[in-house]
This record gives C-alpha cells, sequence and structure tokens, in this order.
C-alpha cells in the first residue's frame, strides 16, 4: 500500500477547495456595506436552508453570510461563542451559563412597543433578570402521532392516560410493527421532563426549585419501564424520532414526534393519523405538550454588535411576513407572535388544529433557563437507566434532586455575584 | 564549499522551527492552558478569574459517571487486547503460510485499517446492527426465525458491546496482522529447521516454543499501542452511540463524558480538565506500569 506523493497533494489541493467554498456566499465582494455571519442548525425540512438565505439577501444594511451548520449545533456555538472567530448572530438557547457568562448581548430593546405579541410560553425563557437574551422564532411543539387505522384494527382507543399509552402500545406490537416510537434510545432524550409535567409536577418550580422531589415523580417514571420491558417499543430505527419515517413506513403505530412533522405525515398518510399530548398519569396528572423555541441571539463578542442587532430586530421582530413563511411554509411550527399564529390559516383545521388546540391548553416549557445542561445530563442519565435497566425510580431520583440541587445553588450563586456587580 | 557553524544551526531551524513551533503552539500551550483551567471555575470561559483549588478534583472523584465511564473503558480494553492480539496473530499465521497470492491477502485483510472510523461506525449503525428488520444482523437471525434485536440500545444482554468491539476489531486487526507479518518473516529459518531436527512437530510445538518467544519485542509493542488505542477510543463509541440529545449513560469512555463536560453546551472547562488531567495520570501510569512489566526495549534475541 503505497500512495505517491502526487495523490497526497492531489488530496491536500481538494480539501483546500472544498474548505474554500465554505466562505463562499455566491455573491460579489466589495460595497461597504457591514459583513455579518448568522448561524442556524440544520433544518430537516426541504427548503428552509434557501427561505433563510433568501431573507438574508433582502437585507439592505449590511452583508449577511448564512452558515448552515449540520451535526452538534447546540456544542459548536457554545464552543465558538469561547472565540472571536464566532457567529454574530446566531439561533440558540441561549443557555443561562452563556447569559451569566456575558456571552450574549441583551435584546430587550428589540421589543420595544411588541413584547406582548410574543407568546409568553416561548418569551419567558429567553428572559432573564427581566432582560430578553434571545428573540423566539418560532413555537416548537412535540406530540403523539397515532396510526388510526392501526389502533381501530386492534380495537384500541387513542390513549388519553399513561396507563392507557402502556397497554396500547402493547396490543398494537405485532411480528412487523411496533406499538410505539419514542426515540433510539428509548425515550430518555426526548421525553426529558414531559412525563413529570403529566404526573401534575415541574422540572423546576417558579421559585427556582426542584420540582420533582416527589413519590408521584417515581411512579410515573417507573411505567415507562414497562413499555421497555413488554417490548412495545421500537428501537434502533434508521432515522430517529426527530424524523416521521419510522411512523410513515409503518415500522411503528404511534410516534413521539415534533410538529414540524405534521406536513409530511398529512401527505403520505392523508386523514389516516392523529395527534395526542404526552397522557395524563395520576389523581393530579394533566396531558404534557413541551413547548421550545430557538432564540435568535447576538454575540456579545460580535465587533458589530449594533448592526448584528438592527439585523436581528429587521428579520425577528419587523418583517412579520418571513417569520410566518419561515414558520408555515416549509417544516411546521406556531409562529412566536401571537397576532401571527391567529390569522394563520392553515393552522385552522383538521390535525394542525388539534395542536394548536393542545399547545395552547397544556404548552409546558420544556427547557427552563434554570435546568442547565448539567442537571438535563443526571436526569436524562437516570430516565435511561430506569427505562432500560428497570432501576430503581426512588433510588435514580433521589441522586438526580441532589445533583440538580447542588446546580441550582451555583447558578444562583452566580445571579447573585452578577447582581453586586452593577452599580 | 565550506559551510561555517552558522548555516548549519540556520538550516537545523528552517527544518525542525516549524514543527516545534507547530508543537508548541498546538499541544504543549494548550496542555498547559487546560492544566491551569482545572483549578479554576472555568463556565463557558477560557480565561477564568474565579480559583477554587482542587475543588474540580474531588468534584470529579466523587462524580459516579466519571468514575463509571473509567470502569467502561477498562473493560473494553480488558475486551478488544487481547482479543485483536489474537485475531492479528492469527490472521499473521495464516497469510504467511499461504503460497500463492499473499500479497492479494496481505491487502485484503489490511485494506480496512484506510477506512475512517466514522465511516466504519456509521456502516455498522445503519446497515449492519440497526435494531429493525431488514438490518443485516437482523435479516441473518430472521432466517433462523429469531426475534429482531435493537443491537445499540438493548442493555440487557449489552449488545452493544458488540457492535463496539467488531467495529474496531475489523479496523484495526489488518493493521496489526502487517506489524506481525513483518516480525514472522524476520525469524531465522534455521530456527524451525533445527526444531524439526530435534523432532518438535509442527503445530502447537514450534508455535509456543520458537515463533511465540521470537516475536517478542513485536508482541510488546503491538500491546502497548493497542493499549494505547483503547485508551483513545471516542469515534467510534460517539458515532455509534450518539444522538442529538446527547449519549446513554452505557458505554460511555472517559473522553466522551469529558467531552459531553467540557465542550458540550455545559461548557465546564475547568471540571473537563480536571477530568482530562485524572485520565492522562492513569494513562501515564498503566502504560509505565506495562512497559516495566513487559519490559520494554529488550529485543526478540534476548528472549
Amino acid at each position: 500500500m503505497t500512495i505517491s506523493r502526487r495523490a497526497l497533494l492531489a488530496a491536500g489541493a481538494g480539501t483546500g477547495l472544498l474548505t474554500a467554498c465554505g466562505s463562499n456566499t455566491g455573491r460579489g465582494s466589495g460595497g461597504s456595506e457591514p459583513e455579518l455571519s448568522q448561524w442556524y442548525h440544520q433544518y430537516g425540512e426541504t427548503g428552509t436552508e434557501q427561505a433563510v438565505q433568501r431573507y438574508a439577501r433582502a437585507y439592505r444594511k449590511a452583508r449577511v453570510e448564512v452558515q448552515w451548520r449540520p451535526g452538534n449545533y447546540d456544542q459548536q456555538t457554545a464552543a465558538a461563542l469561547l472565540t472571536d472567530s464566532g457567529p454574530d448572530v446566531f439561533e440558540g438557547g441561549p443557555t443561562l451559563d452563556q447569559i451569566q457568562g456575558g456571552q450574549v448581548a441583551d435584546l430587550t430593546h428589540l421589543l420595544d412597543g411588541v413584547q406582548d405579541d410574543f407568546n409568553p410560553a416561548v418569551l419567558q425563557p429567553k428572559t432573564y433578570d427581566g432582560k430578553v437574551w434571545g428573540i423566539p422564532q418560532v413555537i416548537d411543539t412535540q406530540f403523539l402521532y397515532y396510526r388510526k387505522s392501526l389502533l381501530a384494527d386492534a380495537g384500541v382507543r387513542p390513549p388519553t392516560t399513561l396507563d392507557a399509552l402502556v397497554d396500547a402500545a402493547r396490543q398494537l406490537t405485532g411480528k412487523k410493527t411496533k406499538g410505539l416510537f419514542l426515540g433510539n434510545d428509548g425515550g430518555a432524550g426526548v421525553l426529558g421532563g414531559t412525563p413529570l409535567y403529566a404526573a401534575g409536577l415541574e422540572i423546576i418550580t417558579q421559585d427556582g426549585e426542584v420540582g420533582f422531589d416527589d413519590p408521584a415523580a417515581a411512579r410515573t417514571l417507573g411505567k415507562l419501564h414497562r413499555l421497555y420491558a413488554d417490548k412495545s417499543l421500537l428501537l434502533g430505527a434508521p432515522a430517529d424520532w426527530s424524523d416521521p419515517s419510522a411512523f410513515l413506513q409503518g415500522l411503528t403505530a404511534m410516534q413521539w414526534s415534533g410538529l414540524w412533522a405534521l406536513p409530511q405525515v398529512r401527505k403520505e398518510l392523508g386523514d389516516d393519523f392523529g395527534v395526542l399530548p404526552f397522557p395524563k398519569d395520576g389523581a393530579h396528572g394533566r396531558p404534557a405538550v413541551p413547548v421550545g423555541a430557538y432564540g435568535a441571539a447576538v454575540s456579545a463578542r460580535s465587533e458589530r454588535r449594533a448592526d448584528a442587532e438592527d439585523f436581528v430586530k429587521w428579520l425577528w421582530v419587523e418583517r412579520t411576513d418571513y417569520q410566518e413563511d419561515f414558520a408555515l411554509s416549509y417544516g411546521f411550527h406556531i409562529p412566536a407572535r401571537i397576532s401571527l399564529a391567529r390569522k394563520a390559516g392553515k393552522l385552522t383545521s383538521g390535525a394542525a388544529a388539534d395542536a394548536v388546540r393542545f399547545t395552547t391548553d397544556h404548552g409546558h416549557t420544556a427547557q427552563p433557563l434554570l435546568w442547565t445542561p448539567a442537571s438535563q445530563t443526571a436526569y436524562q442519565d437516570a430516565l435511561s437507566r430506569i427505562i432500560k435497566d428497570g432501576a430503581s425510580p426512588e433510588n435514580e431520583l433521589r441522586s438526580v434532586v441532589r445533583k440538580v440541587t447542588a446546580e441550582l445553588d451555583r447558578v444562583k450563586k452566580n445571579s447573585q455575584k452578577n447582581t453586586k456587580k452593577k452599580p | 564549499m565550506r559551510r561555517g557553524r552558522g548555516s548549519d544551526a540556520l538550516w537545523f531551524w528552517v527544518f525542525v522551527g516549524p514543527f516545534a513551533a507547530g508543537l508548541a503552539l498546538f499541544t504543549y500551550v494548550p496542555l498547559l492552558w487546560s492544566v491551569g483551567l482545572s483549578f479554576f471555575d472555568a463556565h463557558n470561559t477560557v480565561t477564568p478569574t474565579h480559583f477554587v483549588g482542587l475543588d474540580n478534583y474531588t468534584a470529579m472523584l466523587r462524580d459516579d459517571a466519571f468514575l463509571s465511564s473509567l470502569r467502561t473503558f477498562l473493560v473494553f480494553t480488558a475486551f478488544i487486547v487481547p482479543v485483536t492480539y489474537v485475531c492479528s496473530l492469527a490472521l499473521a499465521l495464516m497469510v504467511n503460510r499461504v503460497g500463492r497470492a499473499r500479497a492479494f491477502f496481505r491487502s485484503v485483510f489490511f485494506l480496512p485499517a484506510a477506512c475512517s472510523y466514522v465511516v466504519a461506525a456509521m456502516v455498522w449503525k445503519m446497515s449492519l446492527f440497526n435494531g429493525v428488520r431488514f438490518g443485516l444482523a437482523n435479516t441473518v437471525l430472521g432466517w433462523f426465525g429469531a426475534e429482531p434485536v435493537a443491537w445499540l440500545s438493548t442493555t440487557d444482554p449489552p449488545w452493544y458491546w458488540l457492535v463496539i468491539v467488531t467495529v474496531r476489531l475489523w479496523l484495526q486487526a489488518g493493521f496489526y496482522m502487517i506489524l506481525f507479518l513483518a516480525g514472522l518473516q524476520r525469524i531465522d529459518p534455521v530456527l524451525y529447521e533445527a526444531a524439526a531436527v530435534d523432532g518438535a512437530r509442527p503445530g502447537w510445538t514450534v508455535l509456543r516454543h520458537i515463533t511465540l518467544p521470537q516475536l517478542r519485542a513485536t508482541s510488546v509493542a503491538v500491546l502497548l499501542l493497542l493499549v494505547v488505542n483503547a485508551f483513545q477510543a471516542f469515534d467510534e463509541f460517539y458515532n455509534l452511540l450518539s444522538d442529538a440529545r446527547g449519549y446513554p449513560p452505557y458505554a460511555r469512555p472517559p473522553l466522551v463524558y469529558l467531552y459531553y463536560t467540557a465542550l458540550g453546551q455545559g461548557q465546564n472547562l475547568g471540571l473537563g480538565s480536571a477530568g482530562a488531567v485524572i485520565l492522562a495520570l492513569v494513562v501515564a501510569l498503566v502504560t509505565v506500569g506495562q512497559a516495566r512489566w513487559l519490559r520494554l526495549g529488550r529485543t526478540d534475541a534476548d528472549g
């Protein structure tokens, strides 16, 4: 096996060419307007990338270079924010540590006069210390999709309690089809705190304390293990929960997925599907619909911070036509602006209307700001062990509560330190 | 033409300088910086101001997730090292004995070493060992009427180890086979002839008393490389088991865990650096111990 030196050189030149393509914006350089880089994560729906490129081109006051970033987007932005070569504008949490670390700019003034038009369910998690750190782009929600015909064949009614869901998943499981798909990890990742809300609890209370130090939490999470033990769960599918493929290919009768998948599901299955919130559990339970959103944020290290803020205001506050297009024309999201959501015709009928109603009635914040990555990892590890290994929910939750409490103490201490620093 | 001492020094720096500078800039500076970070509370910053002493170290040593990641990787090493050793030695012995098309077999077994871990992990995850009935492994199981197995999601029995170990075995067995082949071809045929004259039957006896002792130096090098490689395992674990929401709590080696702690969304660089220092110490200790035990540096002839 010898590789000729010329081949190596050619390969090197090829890599150079590829790298060069990355910064090609498709426009001639020149002109004196400032240059901004804007990062998006890779949306799965076709047309989204072209759409955001189109918005960026329409902006007159700066040249905006859109970067479409596949892979672990949140980790990429977190690392890039430490350097000067990061984005000027990016979609992101932003996370509490980013806010406390002074990595993102205060955007409160961009919302003057229109703050009340943003849905509080998504604006609140972008708000810390009374200031807004990210402009919500859309409302993302997740639902339980079910195949009406398969449920009817098995004589199963759409489940409205967690126990009914466990039974339904078992009855719907056959030789070729599994009952339920909660992601290839068995649900620990995507469900997160949703089952706790379904049990009538919260992950973090309004006062910033642990919200699931309660026997009901262990009882509910323990039921998720039944799904796994019954072999009702689809595992190891080629595409994960965020993609409706497994549901569409008939690998599963029910799937937990995002609202964004709805247009594709409707196109392939017509009326043969419905959506449900995560079913309630226990006496104090209520159906649960996780709500979250990326916010448009501005890096505090940006050299053109004022220009970046102007651009964010233009795109995510002023251009409601683009906001509506972004939310509804490609994947499916509820507009973050209440006024837009109200007049969106696509959201008034069928499963989409159900989805909007469930979100309004049962929506909860999927990622409160105080729910830091460290807390989330501790909880997700525990949930995975409960679901797959049948670990004792009481013991697992006890250690999670301990870790989350320590983490909450840490961020509260930071917030006091920050307040003290101010004049 | 006479060259002065000055121009020698100049040429020394022309050739060595760029590499020395690169090594310092991209290896030593980050390394020392990371050791420095491990004594600070460094959330989302590489220029922290809040000194915390050894807090990060005690936190890491008390973190059961980190300790379990160390166990994971000891189990992995204990398994992958002997298995790869035996497989690549067996391959080398077989390839060494074939009369015809030896170059062909050598290339065929070596080729996987040219494949990237990421690509191989994707092939293993998506087509060979996916969990649905049309994955290759499950299709084979289907011929015998068995239920499909979710290879990477099942924790009892831990099928995910089968996927992780086979992908690494496929990727690296060929490379070590080449090392063993080189070692085998350096053994003097006279030794085998003498053994035959003394009545040693070809097979196990010759392997045990001639071949293996003669391969000593090669074996030591292979074992050291295997252990170091196992310590550095990251690519195939990460690509096989991670998803958009993180990484499951099983089969999580220290590098993956530290990656999520320090470079994930958490960006706890102080804690991550402390973990990295602990890990580096463990690796150094094991390697030095192993080198002592295997008496590194002695040649094949020393036996």
